[in-house]
């Protein structure tokens, strides 16, 4: 009995201790333990998990190491977690992201903590698509008014009696479920949990030739390997994608932006002024990708290559 | 036997007819209560799903917690004080680790793991220690190596002081006993997944809320078997010490722990080996080093880079298990050491030889894993996957390709019991739970399980939780049929056995993450891969298991129904199957657990229901999706739990 009060008032005293100490210790503020360890100056990325923001995330710390002696540390987090991050300071930048206009509201107008850091020079868009060569035989299958018709063809034992409609991962903007109620499509949306469940996918139906229809997005280095054609869905109109449950359109065409932790965006020096300044094509950022995903070259040595090869883009970037 | 087979009806009008008769007035009484409840029910809301009016949305409740969160994590006294400070410390004590880590450089680390293994556990030990960090940095991993590793060792730590001042309560009290057994009983059902999304969202992504799950997690064992070697003290030596007039602390520091350091030291053990478990999983919320490779890897379909940060965790997993588990045997043996290296000299030589090391890579300039000596496997190891999916995912002739079988078992096995499940009337199912749970244990455990399973109807994911249900009850079955053939094998030749040790370590410490993809490339997407991918994950346990407990069958009753001229199959069926029935009662619990975690992670190759709403909470920061999703996988693992726990160890209640 004895033991147990004090270690009871042991607990307590330690408690106390801790809130009345006064050590203020803000954990919205804090880095990463593994950061600056050798003494160096850090930039930390997100990379997101598709293959472009890779690629993106590995030409800008091949140049920040190379040409201006930072040190990077990457990490992986999803796209709406990414700007808590950022927001919190764990990042530093993020440099590609789809739109999240909750987020904008939240971290951009209201907080103050995250701001704007321009256009990555690529437009993304999202879309359904069918493998070309599968359309090419059947050239109406791009129109989704004769979907249905195609609906057992796309079958799998994962969408039963439906025809498959393939989505990605869960943190992924998709419309999809709406669309196909919608639209009175006969499929099911099967969700592949993850970009790499849906790549393997994608690629073993390709291997045997058989028919498929996906969520996909451009740009994308998958096009390179497996050729697929855009299944026409009713026209984009501005609004018509406000109501999630009504909505009945196809996805827009979105200039991808870069964001910056506030703090970082004042006080990140070259850092912060070269990653402003970092902007480039559709076409760099798929042969960036494409050597990373599908010849499986480490980022760095992908973007060494692509750094290598164009240095009349990059010169610009760095600050003067 | 045969004789013995014949004399039983005789036999059960003793004990097995009273069992029988206890059985049948259960299951009547329940019978009873179902007639008058379901006609009330069914006329107030006649539908087989779950009735909406019984269900209740948090939809708002949790957006708004979550905006609170937001908003206040940088100005509230709850988190600038308390949570702010614990997190600091998390990062500022990892940090210090991480530093003398790299300070060790890899010779003085590699040096200094093989003399600590050396000085607890032997020489063969050393020399495994020794190989496996040489390993972990040929393969190119030496900082994410050392970065993980000193996660690891705060987050271990931390867990053992917490589970030890948790298990010196419950061993010391009797009423602190009972409240923490039932909350140890619920940790150790949560998958991991279901808590990640309440971590981060108020630690924010990064290492310290990876510490935080990793604790919650590892911690359980620790205080368990605390509290277990506590309660387990000799009582005639207990007596003995009270007799001479000890003063409680004494009694404790010079009797009760020390008689326990077998029970703590397995404790260790088991939480290593868990915060270890969660060390890829935690990289989903920024957990850093090797898990975060093997997640990277993933999100670049990279099974060669996934695998080759895969090894190293499933090197310290097994030099850790080894060193832990061979330290405990050596507390067992009282042989008087007398090499003169014993003792507190042996540690001093260890020491200065570590640092000795440290200091000549320093100087040598050699303080990072060379670059020269890295070999890379990514490339040979996707050669190889590419083949392998190549060659059997379809059209094999005779057997079918993996492909095929994927679809086959999701069509005849999957569809029926899903649909099975979904098309049942909701009060049917808790009535079958609340029948199955109480001729295994007491009307507690019916209670608890029925009370479980609606929690997830009044959650609103009862349709979900029905399709994550049947796809476990699916890969029980098949994990269970497997693990007992291969788990009698084993037990009847001790070779199978000795091969098949080192493939269980690998694929019960291998990081599910690894094989995700893998098992995609071979089986589609869907609910088959998670599947699939949840049977290699538990089947390693059920073969130990069985093979332990058929092992451990009663060596007179082995010999005497030997003498009586059994065959070895009558032997193997009549005595030792059933002589080792509590084990295989354990082993298929244990799949049960282990599956549904897994099952879980499947969201992510296309399982659908509750981990993929799990896996969407997390990458949306959606709490009202991803925590009731969270909560429902933990009730459903509550359920199955009582479902299938083995009477034995509430038979153990004094323990």
């Amino acid at each position: 009995m004895r033991v147990r009060t004090r270690v009871m008032s042991a607990v307590t005293a330690s408690c106390a201790l801790l809130a009345l100490s006064g050590c203020a210790s803000d954990m919205t503020k804090q880095a990463s333990p593994y950061a600056n360890a050798a003494g160096a100056k850090t930039v930390t990325l997100s990379v997101q998990s598709w293959v472009g923001a890779q690629a993106d995330v590995a030409v800008a710390e091949y140049l920040l190491k190379k040409e201006l002696g930072y040190r990077v540390d990457r990490v992986q987090i999803d796209e709406v977690p990414a700007w808590d991050a950022l927001s919190q300071g764990r990042v530093d930048a993020i440099l590609e992201d789809w739109g999240h206009p909750d987020q904008e509201q939240r971290y951009i107008k209201d907080k103050k903590t995250i701001v704007p850091g321009g256009d990555v020079g690529v437009t993304g868009h999202i879309g359904w698509y069918v493998p070309t060569y599968f359309a090419k035989k059947h050239p109406d299958v791009t129109n989704w008014k004769n979907l249905n018709k195609y609906a057992k063809d796309f079958r799998t034992s994962e969408s039963g009696s439906k025809g498959q409609l393939m989505d990605g991962s869960p943190s992924y903007v998709t419309n999809d479920k709406a669309l196909v109620k919608n639209l009175g499509l006969d499929y099911e949306v099967v969700f592949a949990g993850s970009e790499a469940a849906q790549i393997t996918q994608i690629e073993q139906f390709a291997k045997h030739k058989k028919p498929f229809l996906t969520y996909w997005y451009k740009p994308q280095w998958l096009f390179e390997k497996v050729p697929m054609t855009e299944v026409k869905l009713p026209e984009y109109k501005e609004g018509c994608d406000a109501d999630p449950v009504k909505i009945k359109c196809a996805y827009p065409h979105t200039p991808l932006q870069k964001y910056f932790n506030a703090d970082f965006a004042k006080k990140g020096g070259d850092a912060a002024e070269f990653l402003k300044n970092f902007k480039w094509s559709e076409e760099d950022q798929n042969e960036v990708s494409l050597m990373i995903a599908d010849k499986k070259m480490s980022p760095e040595d992908a973007a060494a290559k692509w750094v290598a090869g164009n240095e009349a883009k990059w010169r610009g970037w760095l600050p003067k | 036997m045969a004789t013995a087979t014949a004399s039983s009806p005789v036999r059960d009008t003793g004990i097995g007819a009273l069992l029988r008769h206890r059985a049948v007035g259960k299951l009547l009484l329940l019978a009873v209560a179902a007639a008058i409840l379901v006609p009330i029910v069914n006329a107030k809301w006649a539908s087989g799903a779950w009735p909406d009016a019984l269900t209740v949305d948090l939809t708002e409740p949790l957006g708004k917690t979550t905006d609170w969160i937001i908003d206040n994590r940088d100005s509230h006294p709850l988190f600038v004080y308390v949570l702010g400070n614990i997190s600091n410390g998390i990062v500022l004590s990892i940090r210090g680790v991480y530093l003398v880590l790299l300070a060790a450089g890899w010779a003085g680390v590699t040096v200094g793991a093989a003399l600590i293994a050396w000085r607890v556990a032997g020489v063969r030990l050393a020399v495994l220690a020794a190989a496996s960090f040489g390993l972990c940095g040929m393969l190119g991993m030496w900082v994410p190596t050392m970065q993980t590793l000193a996660l690891m060792i705060v987050a271990v730590l931390v867990s053992v002081v917490l589970g030890m001042l948790l298990g010196l309560a419950g061993g010391l009290s009797d009423r602190v006993y009972r409240i923490l057994r039932p909350v140890l009983d619920t940790m150790q059902v949560l998958p991991a997944f279901s808590y990640l999304l309440p971590v981060a969202l108020v630690f924010g992504i990064g290492v310290p809320a990876a510490v935080i799950a990793t604790v919650v997690y590892a911690a359980p064992p620790m205080a368990r078997l605390t509290a277990l070697g506590l309660r387990g003290a000799d009582g005639g030596v207990m007596e003995a010490v009270t007799s001479l007039g000890t003063t409680a602390r004494q009694r404790l520091l010079s009797a009760r722990l020390p008689l326990a350091r077998k029970e703590l030291l397995l404790g260790l053990n088991q939480t290593i080996m868990m915060a270890l478990g969660m060390a890829v999983i935690a990289s989903m919320i920024g957990g850093a080093g090797l898990g975060d490779r093997v997640y990277q890897a993933l999100g670049s379909v990279d099974v060669g880079a996934a695998l080759a940060a895969g090894i190293p965790i499933v090197l310290l997993a097994v030099v850790l298990d080894r060193v832990t588990g061979a330290a405990g045997e050596r507390l067992g043996d009282n042989t008087e050491d007398s090499s003169p290296l014993r003792g507190r000299r042996g540690w001093a030589v260890a020491g200065a030889v570590t640092v000795v090391a440290a200091l000549a890579a320093r100087f040598a300039d050699r303080l990072e894993w060379p670059e020269s000596w890295i070999v890379n496997i990514v490339g040979p190891v996707n050669t190889a996957k590419d083949w392998m999916v190549d060659h059997i995912y379809t059209d094999v002739p005779v057997v079918g390709g993996t492909a095929d079988w994927a679809a086959h078992f999701t069509t005849w096995v999957l569809d029926p019991i899903r649909d099975g499940l979904q098309g049942m009337p909701w009060w049917s199912i808790l009535l079958v739970i609340a029948a199955l749970a109480w001729l295994i244990g007491t009307w507690q455990t019916a209670l608890t399980a029925v009370l479980a399973m609606a929690a997830t109807g009044v959650l609103g994911v009862w349709k979900p939780s029905l399709d994550t249900l049947a796809q476990v009850l699916a890969a029980v079955v098949v994990t269970v049929v497997l693990g007992f053939a291969i788990g009698v094998a084993a037990a009847r030749s001790t070779r199978l056995e000795q091969v098949l040790r080192p493939v269980l370590d690998v694929f019960q410490t291998m990081p599910q993450f690894v094989y995700l993809i893998p098992v995609v490339a071979l089986f589609g997407i869907g609910r088959a891969p998670a599947v699939a991918a949840a049977v290699v994950y538990a089947l390693p346990a059920v073969i130990r298991i069985t093979t332990q407990g058929l092992r451990q069958v009663n060596g007179a009753a082995m010999e005497s129904s030997r003498s009586l001229g059994a065959t070895s199959w009558q032997q193997l069926r009549q005595v030792q199957l059933p002589l080792a029935r509590p084990a295989l009662l354990l082993a298929v619990n244990q799949a049960v657990v282990l599956i549904l975690a897994v099952v879980v992670i499947g969201g992510l190759v296309g399982g659908g229901a509750l981990g993929y709403e799990a896996v969407f909470g997390l990458a949306q920061g959606d709490l009202a999706t991803g925590l009731v999703a969270g909560v429902a996988i933990v009730c459903l693992g509550l359920m199955l739990d009582r479902v299938t726990q083995p009477t034995e160890r509430r038979a153990k209640k004094g323990a």
